[in-house]
């Protein structure tokens, strides 16, 4: 934060090009990493900032070239020296931690034990100091019973802690320089709060070098001293936390600030006809054992859940990964039988209706997914796609069916031209559109869309929300908007609830919630929610 | 002469014909004519693919077959007309009689005497026992040690003819592809190869046995040349058997889930832990008992033959379904869990347009993979299969049978190498031709391998 602090790592005029293309991946980078301070280079899918760290660390894809620049780390140039020696460099002096800890750790081997492989290599330490050695790294990144942990495997632990192990790996050899690519990307809001602290609190400790990779501008507030924006190869802004954000100079910063919740402007509380009415309703998945498959228990993904959505209102459905919240949207389409309960659609029952029965209300209540890559049949043109729900539920004459896809086409900002491309020729943003203009094809009056932005960049999400908000006024469709993200929620939504393993544990008007919540796990998800207010210090988290 | 329709040729014509409508169809969708194009960029693809079509052609030519008429007995009152019981097709015909040249008993390759001693009188009529003179070879010779100077004049001359034809048949296909961006030469290059060898082949055994005479006296160039259209129907029937059952389990099991997923798994489990070996000597004993107890429903030996042949193509297919099924019951699986289908699914749409739309376009790579591959295992198994005498039907040319015939040969001494070698070499460009033909597919085709497929 001072200027005292020593340069331990400095990158210079770095230039990236793809060797058979010759097209630039970095045009000249530079920064450097100062010990006991935190660096986020922060920016979108395919800004190039992953490939600095590479780059960095010469461990670039075969198809990348490194052109131009100096990478200096206690007064050498990494990109000087022998294979052999950069061997010692990463393991010792830069340790790297990655977004996907289950896939960097080992299936078959204990934690410990990969933590030990990684300190038998660099150090002396062998037998029982070794081992007081590891417990003694579990028990710095807050891995609680590390004697127990220590026999784990890598799927026995949960996402966090996995993270938590990875850490501990890279911290194993004293390095001084730690390069963390979305560390907290994969994992609950909640969860990424804790790693965050942690990271935040060793680089206090040991006087660490950070660099911290991330697109979300949340976790930057809360964490990092220094930012610098990548935009297509370049940093086009570069200041101190507390100025960037109170003052950006650049648009682009500017519209990835904005991306941020705004915590004081909700939608006002919404009043009508209930559309979409649910009773105690309960999804149980049995678990069966044994040769003769008896149902020894449930799965109680859904466990009594009651609510009810207007017409042209917006229910946000918040919880995290496995609190049931896919499963009820699911429930809702009939993909799942419910166990118990009651689901009615304008007042009628729908939950035990059969296929044929079920097809008028197929056409009312539509769904997004969230992954939009895998949610269109990649052998499909995009025509074809949005067709599908038209020609199996809406007896339109051919030439009509043409003329709909068009004007949804040119609806969702996309352009007649798109009609004959393949989904893997769009970009997630567009294939996005794609999904919302397949929903709305059969004029529906619900729409589930579950987490339909987690996949997408900062920037393209906010345009997705706004189309869908636009479309909303325009059309009158209702939304169950099921998120694990609650800052997307004041913008959207009129009413939320809040769902912990399978119950609905609080909800209200938006504004309620996000204001005034009650229960604890609410105020739990809303305090790891990244905000921009000026009144915000990083080191005000505990740990 | 009567035209004479095994069920072997119907089938043969009929399998020919719906590949290429397939493939047709498969040509309108971009995706894979990209693929398509990626295999035949390369001149490996070029040139394997001609190979096998010339078996193809090979085996297309050897399944239009008929019974030539007899000539009216002498002193016959009525005027009916008998026909020959030996079957021929039309590449006997245009190999001008190459069958029909028979020795005594074995003699090896560009040989001018048998290869076993026999009991001949002199002019004086004594007995003396002596290599005796082929029928049918080197007998335009005044000197046996003239024989090399025509073997090499005879080839100058074939290699002439062949240029010729090559040449014609290469210059037609130039005027319509050169501006294609596709490897053609490769193919052009192999065709004319193999049109060389072929009017080689047929031009100098004419005169000499290329490849020797086997036990009965056939020359074994023309029996390995029979044994293609056995190859090549047996892997293709055999594999379209298997296809539909595969598929049609597989994806029921893979879509159904459930009880229907339990009963098809149990099925492929079992089938599965059975030898297939003892499966289907089993079941191929079983058909020829009920050929020998019924001659009546096959009126020439050849029918007899293409009977066994076909029950054996329909029990390697039926019991090698197994390892496919289980394979596109995986990929169903998990195509079902994607998210496109359950939009499908919220859309209404019925299970069998799903399955077709969604499912079956997903699972095509594995299908086509699978069929390239089995196309030469079950080549392979085939000559298994006749090596321990539960095969194809001696009356009809197999290479199994002819290695089978090996056995006691290689064992001779001086050793009768010839027939091994034939069906061996014949064996081989097929199998070594499919399977790098195999390879290429599966490089384009494999979504993990492509590079410009969309992640699934």
């Amino acid at each position: 934060m001072t200027g005292q602090s020593t340069v331990v790592m400095q990158v210079q005029n770095l230039r990236v090009k793809a060797l058979e293309t010759g097209d630039t991946i970095l045009n000249g980078v530079s920064f450097e990493l100062k010990a006991g301070e935190i660096f986020a280079l922060v920016g979108e899918s395919g800004s190039g900032k992953s490939v600095t760290s590479l780059a960095a660390m010469r461990l670039l894809p075969t198809a990348l070239g490194i052109t131009d620049g100096e990478v200096r780390v206690a007064g050498l140039d990494l990109l000087e020296l022998p294979e052999a020696d950069m061997q010692t460099v990463r393991g010792e002096r830069v340790a790297m931690i990655f977004q996907n800890a289950m896939s960097a750790l080992n299936p078959v081997q204990m934690v410990g034990e990969q933590v030990a492989e990684t300190l038998r290599l660099h150090t002396s330490l062998r037998g029982g100091a070794l081992r007081r050695r590891v417990m003694q790294l579990f028990a710095e990144v807050g891995i609680q019973s590390p004697d127990e942990r220590y026999g784990f495997y890598p799927h026995q632990l949960s996402g966090g802690q996995q993270q938590r192990v990875m850490i501990a790996m890279a911290l194993a050899c004293e390095p001084d320089i730690l390069i963390a690519d979305e560390p907290t990307t994969a994992l609950d809001v909640t969860i990424q709060q804790q790693v965050l602290a942690l990271i935040r609190g060793l680089t206090r400790s040991r006087q660490l070098a950070v660099l911290l990779i991330t697109h979300d501008m949340g976790v930057v507030r809360n964490t990092a001293d220094e930012v610098a924006v990548m935009y297509r190869g370049e940093i086009i802004e570069r200041a101190p936390v507390d100025t960037f954000f109170r003052n950006p100079k650049e648009a682009y910063s500017r519209r990835l600030i904005e991306a941020l919740p705004d915590l004081t402007d909700f939608h006002s509380a919404f009043e009508g006809e209930a559309l979409l009415q649910l009773d105690d309703v309960k999804v149980h998945f049995p678990i069966r054992k044994g040769i003769l498959q008896r149902i020894t228990d449930y799965v109680r993904a859904v466990d009594g859940v009651s609510l009810s959505i207007g017409r042209g209102e917006t229910y946000a459905l918040v919880g995290e990964s496995g609190s049931g919240k896919s499963t009820l949207g699911r429930a809702i389409l009939n993909l799942d039988r419910i166990s118990a309960g009651k689901i009615s659609f304008q007042g009628l029952p729908i939950h035990s209706l059969n296929r044929r029965a079920l097809l008028p209300y197929r056409k009312k209540i539509q769904v997004i997914f969230q992954n939009p890559f895998s949610s269109m049949n990649p052998r499909l043109t995009v025509r074809e796609i949005i067709r599908e729900g038209v020609d199996s539920l809406m007896g339109l004459p051919v030439a009509e069916r043409e003329q709909r896809i068009s004007a949804l086409l040119e609806r969702v900002q996309l352009g007649a031209e798109f009609s004959q491309r393949y989904p893997h020729e769009l970009s997630g943003g567009q294939l996005q559109r794609v999904a919302i203009a397949r929903a709305l094809a059969v004029e529906p009056e619900l729409i589930i869309c579950d987490e339909p932005t987690s996949a997408l960049d900062v920037s393209i999400r906010a345009e997705v929300l706004d189309l869908l908000e636009e479309l909303q006024s325009e059309f009158g469709v209702s939304y169950l908007f099921i998120t694990h993200d609650l800052s997307i929620v004041p913008g959207l939504a009129h009413r939320v609830g809040v769902m912990q393993s399978g119950r609905l544990v609080e909800q209200g008007t938006a504004e309620e919630i996000l204001t005034r919540p009650q229960h604890p796990y609410t105020q739990a998800l809303l305090a790891s929610v990244p905000r921009v207010d000026a009144a915000w210090s990083p080191d005000s988290i505990k740990e | 002469m009567k035209p004479l329709l095994l069920w072997s040729d119907v089938l043969i014509y009929i399998l020919v014909l719906a590949l290429c409508l397939f493939f047709l169809r498969l040509r309108r969708d971009p995706q894979t004519r990209e693929h398509w194009r990626r295999v035949f960029s390369t001149r490996l693809g070029m040139v394997t693919f001609t190979l096998i079509l010339v078996y193809v052609g090979i085996a297309l030519l050897d399944s239009l077959h008929f019974r030539r008429a007899l000539e009216p007995v002498e002193g016959a009152q009525s005027s009916e007309v008998f026909y020959n019981n030996q079957v021929t097709s039309a590449l006997d015909v245009m190999l001008v009689g190459m069958g029909e040249r028979f020795e005594r008993t074995y003699s090896a390759p560009f040989a001018l005497k048998s290869f076993a001693k026999q009991n001949m009188k002199d002019e004086n009529g004594l007995l003396y026992r002596d290599f005796p003179l082929l029928d049918h070879a080197g007998r335009h010779l005044s000197k046996p040690a003239e024989r090399w100077a025509d073997v090499v004049a005879r080839t100058l001359w074939a290699l002439v003819f062949g240029l010729l034809i090559s040449a014609v048949l290469v210059g037609v296909q130039w005027a319509f592809l050169r501006r294609s961006a596709l490897p053609w030469y490769a193919s052009w290059a192999t065709q004319t190869v193999v049109i060389c060898l072929a009017v080689w082949l047929v031009l100098i055994s004419r005169y000499y046995h290329v490849l020797g005479t086997d036990r009965g006296g056939v020359d074994v160039a023309y029996q390995s040349i029979k044994g293609v259209r056995t190859a090549v129907l047996l892997g293709t029937l055999a594999t379209l058997i298997m296809l539909p059952i595969a598929v049609t389990l597989g994806v029921m099991a893979g879509y159904f889930k459930g009880w229907v997923d339990d009963v098809v798994q149990y099925l492929y489990t079992t089938m599965s832990s059975i030898p297939g070996i003892l499966l289907i000597a089993a079941s191929v004993l079983l058909f020829q008992v009920y050929i020998d107890l019924n001659p009546d429903f096959f009126s020439t030996g050849m029918e007899k033959a293409d009977a066994r042949f076909i029950a054996l193509c329909f029990i390697l297919g039926v019991t090698s379904w197994s390892s496919l099924c289980r394979l596109i019951r995986g990929e169903t699986l998990k195509i079902s869990q994607l998210e496109f289908v359950q939009a499908a699914h919220a859309f209404g749409v019925s299970h069998s347009r799903i399955v077709m739309r969604h499912i079956l376009p997903n699972v095509v790579h594995i299908i086509l993979i699978t069929f390239v591959l089995d196309f030469s295992s079950l080549v392979l198994a085939e000559a298994v299969l006749s090596y321990i005498g539960v095969g194809i039907d001696p009356a009809m040319g197999s290479w199994g049978n002819m290695i089978n015939s090996a056995r006691s040969e290689l064992s001779r001494e001086p050793v009768v190498w010839w027939t091994l070698s034939g069906a061996f070499f014949f064996m081989f460009v097929l199998v070594l031709a499919a399977n790098l033909f195999a390879d290429l597919v599966r490089d384009a085709f494999d979504p993990r391998t492509g590079s410009g497929v969309a992640p699934a």
